[in-house]
């Protein structure tokens, strides 16, 4: 077979069940395509003997028989997973040198099911990020220009490796993880499918913390069907995340049946962006009427408190992050910086997150350090979880009214030069996650789908919300919208 | 609202990260812009409204109350920047 590295999960699981190829093989022809990639910045820590390792076990227990779906598959795993005896760093100074001697339970759960792990993929520093610029590796690269330029452009962030990976066909799909929006605004910028559970559907158990009530992991794959498959292996309680949810994890990709028909779609108002591109404008029409000829039925609805989710979520989250950040003093795993004649554990402590930490990452400790602090807690912190309240009101009674999935653009622009925002005030790169900064305040789970390319070119994305537990039900009505916007283009190699 | 280095410094501090002197200007000023933008939070009617702990209304799960672990202390300091004889190891604490 030719291409092996462009095969999606499902090609790649059913050619394998037929002897057609084998994982050994699929894996060879990655660790070769990522050999030739380094120009994208895509993979930080190669792990070929793993992955060969793991790539003959699978074969074996393919050839014996029932093996699961995710068996033989080689994934890319951010950098923000511990992988047990790999260098896991948050790609993060801080954490130079740290090999963790457990696995994240996701991890464990997809190595058990067979998978093979490539490599860990870059990222924005402690997930930190929209453009994978705070990454002390250097800079992911999206496989796409614009047309006739060599402009290098950003695959987003903060899982921007593993959006340029996948999106490059180093390997057939990645994990990442969400707090803002992490996982489907890069999806949208590269052209490729990306899935934020309901928070509470995957465990975050050895998953590097940054927001701990608004981070979940999810896959990024080259189309739906995969992203169903990945989920189901993904999912699961987990007695070691006490807020992962003990019930049941479906098989998503049954419920990929493609007919929609009768299901309520929801067009929030609130997501029409005063100074938004036409172009953006025309790709959720274009999609609305895609899911109306399905058999959908379309209605106006209002989120009234979209404004706020993310003056909120800037809030929320470097709170939480400067609690999570906390541990990381020098003592007991990563970086300590050397210490002047006299110097103790404060300046210790001081040195080693001045030098450790970027300067972004400092930026968002050091403010939620302050909206913590004693005489503005309930300014800014306590009243911050209140309009999140709120917010998630919006979305449940939109719910209570009928509606079964949302549809809005996954980013407010394709993607954009890397450098191009590095000068600006930060807000300018905060504004990336608009719109999907809500679904993670309110716990949702959503999905960003590619469905058009702007005029030069370049892949952009709509992203559908759901109902909280009801991955299923979403992944059905992206599949729908999948099959309709029948977005096939890959970028052209130059790397 | 305007952050003063005075301020900044302050935060610095609580969150012990050192900041060089001539670099607290340029984070006050990231700071007041960053709150600047928070404070829009301010136009929203919160009267009545419960801070939001967790979005999904569940009971965090309980267990017995007993040791599930342990016997890993080469496993724990395994990554430490300086151990010595079982202990992780810091500059002098107590005078």
């Amino acid at each position: 077979m030719s291409d092996l590295t462009k095969l999606t999960i499902a090609q790649a699981r059913d050619a394998m069940r037929k002897g057609d190829t084998t994982s050994a093989e699929i894996t060879s022809a990655c660790l070769t395509a990522i050999e030739g990639a380094d120009a994208l910045g895509a993979f930080v820590h190669h792990t070929p003997e793993i992955a060969t390792a793991q790539a003959s076990a699978a074969d074996t227990r393919i050839k014996a028989g029932d093996a699961p779906d995710m068996c033989g598959i080689p994934l890319g795993i951010k950098d923000l997973f511990c992988t047990k005896g790999v260098p896991s760093q948050a790609a993060s100074r801080i954490l130079e040198g740290f090999k963790p001697e457990y696995e994240s339970t996701i991890t464990s759960q997809l190595f058990d099911a067979g998978a093979v792990m490539l490599g860990k993929l870059n990222m924005d520093e402690f997930a930190m990020g929209s453009s994978n610029e705070t990454s002390v590796y250097g800079n992911a690269v999206n496989p796409w220009r614009r047309a006739g330029e060599e402009t290098q452009l950003t695959p987003g962030g903060s899982s921007g490796g593993s959006a340029s990976a996948v999106a490059a066909d180093l390997c057939l799909a990645a994990t990442g993880t969400d707090t803002g929006g992490s996982i489907r605004q890069p999806a949208a910028f590269t052209g490729i499918t990306g899935l934020k559970p309901t928070y509470g559907r995957v465990s975050r158990w050895g998953i590097v913390a940054f927001a701990s009530s608004l981070d979940q992991a999810g896959p990024m794959t080259k189309d739906v069907r995969d992203a169903a498959i990945m989920l189901t292996a993904m999912s699961g309680h987990d007695p070691r995340d006490s807020t992962s949810a003990d019930i049941a994890v479906p098989d998503f990709e049954a419920a990929l049946t493609g007919d929609i028909r009768g299901k309520t779609i929801g067009i929030p108002k609130e997501y029409r962006m005063e100074g938004m591109p036409a172009e953006i404008e025309k790709l959720w029409e274009d999609g609305t009427a895609m899911l109306k000829d399905a058999g959908a039925k379309i209605v106006d609805i209002t989120l009234p408190h979209t404004k706020y989710a993310l003056p909120a979520y800037y809030v929320i989250a470097p709170a939480e992050a400067s609690s999570n950040l906390a541990r990381y003093d020098g003592v007991r795993f990563g970086h300590r910086a050397k210490l002047a004649h006299g110097d103790g554990i404060t300046e210790m402590y001081e040195k080693t997150r001045a030098e450790g930490f970027g300067p972004e990452v400092q930026r968002r400790v050091m403010v939620g350090t302050y909206v913590l602090s004693a005489g503005f807690y309930d300014a800014y912190y306590n009243r911050a979880r209140r309009v999140r309240a709120l917010i998630k009101q919006d979305f449940d009674k939109v719910f209570a009214d009928g509606v079964d999935a949302i549809l809005t653009p996954a980013t407010p622009s394709a993607a954009f030069g890397l450098g191009e925002l590095t000068n600006a005030d930060p807000i300018q790169m905060y504004l990336n996650d608009v719109f999907t900064v809500t679904v993670n305040l309110a716990g949702l789970p959503g999905i960003a789908v590619p469905t058009g390319q702007d005029a030069q070119g370049l892949p952009l994305g709509l992203q559908l919300i759901g109902r909280p537990w009801e991955e299923g039900d979403l992944l059905n009505v992206a599949y729908s919208l999948e099959q309709s916007a029948g977005f096939v283009a890959k970028p052209a190699k130059w790397w | 609202m305007s952050i003063d280095t005075e301020t900044a410094r302050r935060v610095a501090k609580l969150a012990r990260i050192k900041v060089e002197d001539d670099a607290l200007p340029a984070l006050a000023s990231e700071f007041s812009a960053i709150l600047g933008f928070i404070e829009q939070l301010n136009e929203v009617d919160v009267e009545g409204v419960e801070p939001m702990t967790s979005v999904t209304p569940q009971r965090l799960k309980r267990r017995e109350d007993v040791v599930t672990d342990g016997n890993q202390q080469a496993a724990v300091l395994k990554n430490a920047p300086d151990a010595r004889e079982g202990f992780f190891a810091v500059p002098k604490v107590v005078e």
